[in-house]
């Protein structure tokens, strides 16, 4: 890293802007890490935006593909990338070269806004590391607020440990391989750094002495009411029934990564490469959860410091042109920037005014919520205490308005059939919430969990798809399959739902069979 | 400079090689692959190559969105513009995702050619003949008048100047001495004249209909695509002929459709001509392929055919090519009599295609030889 970084250092006059802007976003509350800037051309850019912010990342095809798309982009003009920054304790932050003063001072602000956000949002404390390098419990958090989020050096450290298997098995047999392990990404349980680690097996479940129950008779009567051989035919039935219950996992596990590294049959460097890519899943989780968040926090800061602080008049109309770029919505998609900027904007007018709590429910009366203002000015209070205690989810859950939605012109939509596209389906307040937080909830993806891990007795492995209403993608799910099986060494089975019928998906290591269950 | 990613990106590469040469014939047979190349590089799309993950089905899922319209108004369209300053992407949800890759032509027709197992072309022991080259490479301090490098010398004379507090910015003249004058220099470099000639002829008679021209069509673009990278310069020409043989551009000769009898020996006699006229053997690869669906005029006229090929194109040519496409009027009888006639001969390749999927076959039967 430190070769990279004193080839790109931040030349003089940026760094005096840097400075500045950091005095300023420190004087209005901003509480970050220090921020280390770099200067990159714009092919550099690409690559390390390909490697998520990472310059030291493990090889991998896949970032090649990403790289490809990104230069391209570039190319047609379709793209570019501006700012980069990584949740890192100092965070790393990179800047295009050649972008003009204002672009630089504008991602500035913007880079301070997303530090202050790493640092005290609660889902990125689940990035913390102890000094070993292994991520701590974040339950707790200490006064003086300083964790080491040294992840530069340990996704370097993964790299370093992927390249060593990669000497031993060869580059072929380990990107194969990898290919599964990131087919799996996305099985962790978002919850799981905050829940800790309990034991993984029910400590109720001891083992009792089997009781048989025996029908009532008097004493004299026993031995004709209950003979011998009826107790003995009673107790080998129940001991039949203990044994099924005897399922491991006892209960459903989320965390698939964590329970194929535990139980699966896996070689030393299957089990090393399998961890690294968990351990990065659970480092990237913080960001999927709270992207409007930290978008619109950062998005909030640097057009509050741009305009009240930072800008000089020569500077405002390149400044308010490339404003509304970022911000701008195309084509119906949502985009986080604005979304999250204009909410968090709400919330701060919402508290400064009063408007909200058991009073403001209940008035009827239009024309006095509409010039309600008790002049309270919690706006800022609020809106600090919001980024450090929400995710996107909660977000959207709590503040999202039927006024706000109204205001913002915010739609759901859905496939039609028959046009063969997508389509405004309401914008009916209650129907786009919760169009919305479903696309929140679990990052958009699909609850999958391990029900079974010695199915039917055959060692075979059993998951359940929690089917909320949407079918997984076919194709993609067989796919996975193979992986599992790939790591898991024994057939895999999957229960979903296709077209509202309950249905059993499995792949062997040959072939992929799916039967129609009976609904239970 | 060299990066990182380079690694990573050239193993995206091959992966995307892999696929490619898996679809191959499907991306062979497509017409519209020629017509979407843009210079050299062609767009392949390349599904699936993500990695694939437990994902909900797209269409089923929907989503929120912002902006005007009313219920039942399509929302979005394509989303291939994505702006923003973050790295990601700013919107998810709806569209599916189909890589397109860029390939060069020369790429597209490397892996045609280990796909199909076509062997590098012998050259006609011609490489011995070699062409000096003249390459401007550099600049140097001596050399001619009539290289000077104006601005280079001006640049000189400037930077002298301004060095020896010379030259005011308020009276901006400068005036070169003999030291500062620069010259073009060049390199001279010896290369292999590897000249090869394609004649196509299409028989174009009524039977010759849209679907057996778009195949002679895509079939020699492949043909083209395979031989510019065996030969540095190479020309095609194109002969259409029914009755009588006449020489158009390549436009024209996909696209007229004449009708008529057909006289297959005026085309090989406008062959031999040109031949004669524009590329002498001893300098020139000369490759001729006749695609026609087989019917001739008569039997007199094959038969001259025949004595045509032996005496005054077999002898000056690398091969001939015949390829039959099928149509439903025609006969198909010419291959059979050019095979009874030349079985022997190892410089005439026959084909019959059949339908678009039997185009790479046929262009494995015509240059698998290597002729």
């Amino acid at each position: 890293m430190s070769e990279f970084a004193l080839k790109t250092a931040l030349p003089q006059y940026l760094r005096v802007e840097q400075e500045k802007i950091q005095n300023l976003a420190a004087a209005q509350g901003l509480d970050f890490f220090p921020i280390v800037f770099e200067i990159l051309t714009y092919d550099q850019m690409n690559e390390i935006a390909a490697y998520m912010g990472f310059p030291n990342r493990f090889p991998h095809w896949r970032f090649g593909m990403e790289y490809e798309r990104l230069a391209k982009s570039y190319e047609y003009g379709l793209s570019k990338i501006y700012e980069m920054v990584i949740n890192n304790n100092p965070s790393y932050a990179y800047l295009l070269e050649g972008n003009s003063l204002v672009d630089q001072k504008l991602v500035m602000a913007h880079v301070c806004g997303h530090v202050d956000f790493f640092k005290n949002n609660y889902a990125f404390r689940s990035t913390d590391l102890d000094t070993g390098g292994k991520t701590t419990d974040p339950a707790s958090r200490p006064k003086d607020y300083d964790p080491n989020r040294r992840w530069i050096d340990k996704m370097a450290n993964h790299g370093a440990r992927i390249r060593r298997h990669v000497a031993r098995q060869g580059i072929n047999k380990i990107e194969e391989y990898i290919d599964h392990c990131l087919s799996l990404e996305n099985l962790i349980d978002p919850h799981a750094p905050f829940k800790g680690s309990g034991p993984s097996r029910d400590p109720d479940a001891e083992d009792k002495a089997t009781e048989i129950p025996r029908l009532r008779a008097k004493e004299y009567m026993e031995s004709f009411i209950n003979p011998e051989e009826y107790l003995e035919q009673q107790r080998i039935k129940i001991e039949a029934e203990k044994e099924k219950e005897k399922k491991f996992p006892v209960r459903p596990e989320r965390d698939i990564l964590k329970f194929l590294l535990d139980h699966a049959p896996l070689d030393r460097w299957e089990h090393d490469v399998l961890e690294v890519v968990r351990e990065e899943a659970y480092y990237f989780q913080p960001q999927m959860q709270t992207k409007i968040m930290n978008e619109g926090w950062a998005s909030y800061w640097h057009s509050k410091l741009m305009t009240e602080k930072i800008l000089d008049a020569s500077e405002i109309i390149d400044y308010a042109d490339h404003a509304a770029g970022v911000l701008a919505t195309s084509k119906g998609q949502l985009n986080p920037y604005k979304l999250g900027i204009e909410l968090f904007r709400n919330i701060e007018e919402r508290w400064d005014r009063g408007q909200f709590g058991k009073e403001w429910e209940e008035c009827d009366d239009l024309a006095a919520k509409k010039n309600w203002n008790l002049r309270l000015g919690l706006g800022k209070k609020k809106i600090f205490e919001v980024r450090a205690l929400y995710n996107d989810v909660t977000f959207i859950d709590e503040f999202l308005t039927p006024d706000f939605v109204r205001d913002a012109k915010m739609f759901s939509y859905a496939w039609s059939n028959r046009n063969e596209r997508y389509e405004i389906e309401t914008r009916e307040f209650k129907a786009v919430k919760e169009k919305l937080l479903f696309q929140l909830t679990n990052a958009g993806n699909p609850f999958i969990y391990v029900d079974d891990a010695n199915f039917e007795n055959r060692g075979e492995l059993l998951l359940r798809h929690d089917h909320q209403g949407l079918d997984l993608r076919a194709d993609w799910a067989r796919e996975v399959l193979r992986s599992l099986v790939r790591i898991w060494k024994r057939p895999v089975n999957l229960t979903t739902q296709v077209e509202a019928k309950p249905v059993m998906m499995r792949y062997d290591g040959r072939e992929h069979t799916t039967r129609h269950l009976r609904r239970e | 400079m060299s990066l990182k990613i380079d690694q990573d990106h050239s193993r995206f590469r091959n992966i995307v090689r892999g696929r490619i040469r898996q679809n191959l014939r499907k991306y062979i047979s497509q017409g519209e692959l020629i017509g979407r190349k843009g210079k050299d590089l062609v767009s392949i799309p390349i599904p699936q190559i993500e990695i694939p993950r437990f994902r909900y089905s797209d269409r089923q899922q929907g989503g929120a969105g912002q902006g005007d319209g009313n219920p039942g108004d399509p929302v979005g369209g394509d989303q291939g513009d994505e702006q923003g300053e973050g790295g990601r992407k700013a919107g998810e949800g709806a569209g599916e995702h189909v890589l397109e890759v860029d390939v060069t032509l020369d790429e597209l027709a490397a892996i045609l050619g280990e796909e199909l197992e076509l062997p590098d072309i012998r050259d006609k022991g011609k490489s011995k003949i070699i062409n000096e080259k003249e390459r401007y490479t550099g600049i140097r301090r001596v050399g001619p008048e009539s290289l000077r490098h104006f601005r280079r010398t001006y640049r000189e004379a400037l930077k002298r100047q301004i060095s020896m507090g010379a030259y005011s910015p308020e009276r901006p003249i400068v005036v070169p001495i003999p030291d500062d004058k620069r010259f073009r220099s060049w390199k001279t470099e010896a290369e292999p004249v590897a000249n090869a000639v394609i004649i196509y002829m299409m028989d174009v008679s009524g039977s010759m209909g849209d679907e057996q021209k778009e195949i002679v069509r895509i079939e020699s673009f492949w043909i083209d695509t395979w031989l510019q990278r065996q030969y540095k310069g190479l020309e095609s020409r194109y002969i259409i002929h029914d009755a009588v043989a006449r020489e158009v551009d390549r436009e024209t000769f996909f696209h007229t459709r004449e009708s008529g009898g057909t006289m297959i020996s005026s085309a090989y006699k406008l062959c031999a001509q040109l031949i004669d006229d524009h590329y002498p053997p001893e300098e020139w690869n000369i490759y001729p392929f006749h695609f026609s669906d087989g019917d001739n005029w008569s039997m007199d006229d094959t038969l001259h055919c025949v004595e045509l090929l032996k005496q005054k194109v077999l002898p000056r040519v690398n091969m001939f090519a015949y390829g039959q496409v099928e149509s439903p009027y025609g006969s198909g009888q010419f291959i059979k009599d050019l095979r009874d006639h030349f079985s022997k001969d190892e410089r005439v390749i026959t084909s019959e295609i059949r339908d678009k999927d039997a185009i790479v076959g046929s262009i494995k039967e015509f240059l698998g030889k290597g002729a």
